[in-house]
């Protein structure tokens, strides 16, 4: 799993980037009452705001870390968005991308990076 | 205590940091014509008697509404509003009350605007209503936007029945988010022309009811041709009684509602604050711009209220909010609850039947008028017609009478090629003798 500066993270398959948001990220939030998923077949750049999640207090962006298409969105958190509280780094995922250029996936950091990163903020 | 404005240093340092010269490079944008370049040439202060009796002066140069012979419609109509709204709206818990962010001490006004919002659901025949906009022309545009959101789409339709100021507006703030707006021709009867316009880049298609011509449309299969191309359809009211009366957009398969409120509690004024009245299905709520007041449990587990889905609004969303309405017409809300829940579903009908039973009077009247044509085929209060001669100059000549004639539809709209055309509205104000008076005198100008 890789991650993000915007607190994304990113398991790959193939060519297959799961997305979501980190743990970390998930408690900052608070209790997420809605996610807006992106569009199948959209077609994104890294940087890209890919979907969106609102919590009880703040409404922000989720930006695609890798370039790609999307190829599944996570239906089921129309009606749990908790889940994204509840398991982030798993069930809570958001969009699956299919991915254009590895070495942006290369390129992002790794947990040890990514939790050095965490103890910066 | 002296207020001590910024220093002239103050100014330079922020202007350098935004990289203007002055304060007039933050005005370019505004056009030349409308800047004002020359001082004010105002007079000298004078007394308050002097002041009261020149006001005085000039106020008598206005005709009240209420004065005379009255027929004016064409999205501001003239309604009996009971002495019971102005007493309620008065109370300074609600006239002094600034916008309710906290429920906490608020309880009175977030209670109102849930009741504004069940009520104009359940007139719209729609799910869920926000707690109002400004007026109904701003509410057209931001169902327009509204839709461009939904659908992913940038195009819309405005029938040519929509009332011209509020396809003006639409236009005006709707091509700023880039939204290409087609404009039908004005035509007295063919809202469902907006059909032939209808493509895969349509986001919605806009058509009113009863249009500006008074029109009355079952709008059904406009919805089915909306939809049948992933298109939202938008229904426009300008006359809020008319819901007591007529099928709702709900019923005829409308997206979003949206309607002018002021019928309903609130005085013409002179032409604002009015309220514009939004109301769309459920599953388009998130999408929805404005305030919008539900109902919860306190931690006692007493019923309560709070605003909700704030998450939409500009204070939470900044740029990505669904409209940059910061606000609601709080007072006006509150002047159209306390009407419309003094009259009941029951009174409200009655009100509606009143209202058309006046205007058919009109009709009956004005049908008998040599020369005068009725082209509204079928109407609620208002209806349009054609006179012998230019519209404009017959409502000048009959104002010398103490009558006020009605809207010529060449002054919403010059352009039209209508100058003949007259739009007249009776309401339950609207006395036999007023429908008298007026046949009299423009078979006078006639000379019959």
């Amino acid at each position: 799993m890789r991650f993000t500066k915007d607190h994304e993270w990113v398991e790959l398959d193939g060519d297959i980037a799961t997305v979501g948001i980190t743990a970390y990220a998930a408690d900052q939030l608070g209790d997420v009452v809605f996610v807006e998923t992106p569009d199948l077949g959209k077609s994104l750049k890294s940087g890209d705001a890919m979907a969106v999640v609102e919590s009880v207090k703040a409404a922000s962006d989720v930006y695609a870390p890798l370039s790609g298409e999307v190829v599944e969105a996570n239906g089921a958190l129309g009606d749990a968005p908790e889940t994204v509280n509840d398991q982030p780094e798993g069930l809570g995922w958001f969009a699956k991308i299919k991915i254009s250029d590895r070495a942006e996936f290369d390129a992002l950091m790794d947990r040890p990076a990514y939790e050095a990163f965490l103890g910066s903020l | 205590m002296r207020y001590l404005p910024l220093t002239p240093a103050d100014r330079a340092n922020m202007l350098s940091v935004i990289g203007a010269k002055s304060i007039d490079d933050l005005f370019i944008d505004v056009p030349g014509v409308a800047q004002i370049r020359d001082p004010f040439d105002l007079p000298r202060h004078a007394g308050e008697m002097e002041v009261e009796r020149e006001l005085a002066a000039l106020a008598a140069m206005n005709r009240p509404a209420g004065s005379g012979p009255f027929f004016c419609g064409a999205g501001a109509y003239k309604h009996h509003i009971p002495a019971t709204v102005d007493h309620v709206i008065q109370r300074s818990e609600f006239l002094t009350s600034y916008t309710p962010y906290q429920p906490e001490i608020a309880q009175g006004t977030l209670q109102v605007l849930f009741e504004f919002q069940t009520q104009v659901a359940a007139l719209t025949g729609l799910d869920v209503a926000n707690a109002s906009m400004y007026d109904g022309s701003t509410a057209c545009a931001e169902a327009v936007m509204m839709a461009q959101r939904v659908t992913r789409r940038n195009k819309a339709v405005l029938s040519g029945g929509l009332h011209p100021h509020y396809a003006a507006v639409t236009q005006t703030i709707a091509s700023a988010e880039s939204m290409e707006i087609t404009r039908l021709a004005a035509a007295i009867d063919a809202e469902a022309a907006v059909i032939a316009s209808i493509d895969t880049d349509t986001a919605c298609v806009v058509v009113q009811t009863p249009n500006a011509f008074g029109t009355v449309t079952d709008v059904s299969k406009i919805a089915e041709a909306a939809h049948a191309a992933g298109a939202l359809l938008i229904v426009v009211t300008t006359e809020a009684v008319s819901f007591g009366l007529l099928k709702s957009p709900g019923e005829m398969g409308a997206d979003i509602a949206v309607a002018e409120g002021q019928s309903i509690g609130v005085g013409l004024s002179y032409g604002g604050p009015y309220i514009g009245l939004f109301a769309c299905k459920e599953k388009y709520v998130r999408q929805m711009p404005g305030r919008l007041c539900g109902e919860t449990l306190d931690a006692e587990g007493r019923r309560g209220f709070v605003l909700t889905l704030s998450t939409r609004e500009q204070h939470i969303r900044r740029d990505k909010a669904t409209s940059n309405i910061c606000t609601n017409s709080g007072l006006c809300a509150l002047a159209f609850t306390i009407h419309l829940s003094l009259l009941g579903e029951r009174g409200l009908k009655s009100l509606a039947a009143l209202n058309h039973s006046r205007a058919r009077e009109l009709r009956d009247a004005l049908a008998a008028v040599p020369g005068v044509e009725i082209l509204t085929p079928r109407f609620f209060n208002e209806f349009a017609v054609r006179l012998p001669a230019n519209a404009i100059e017959t409502v000048e000549a009959l104002v010398g009478r103490g009558i006020i004639a009605g809207v010529p539809y060449s002054r919403l709209a010059p352009e039209a090629g209508m100058d003949d055309v007259l739009l007249v509205a009776a309401t339950e104000t609207t006395t036999e003798a007023d429908i008298a008076a007026l046949v009299a005198a423009l078979k006078g100008r006639t000379g019959q």
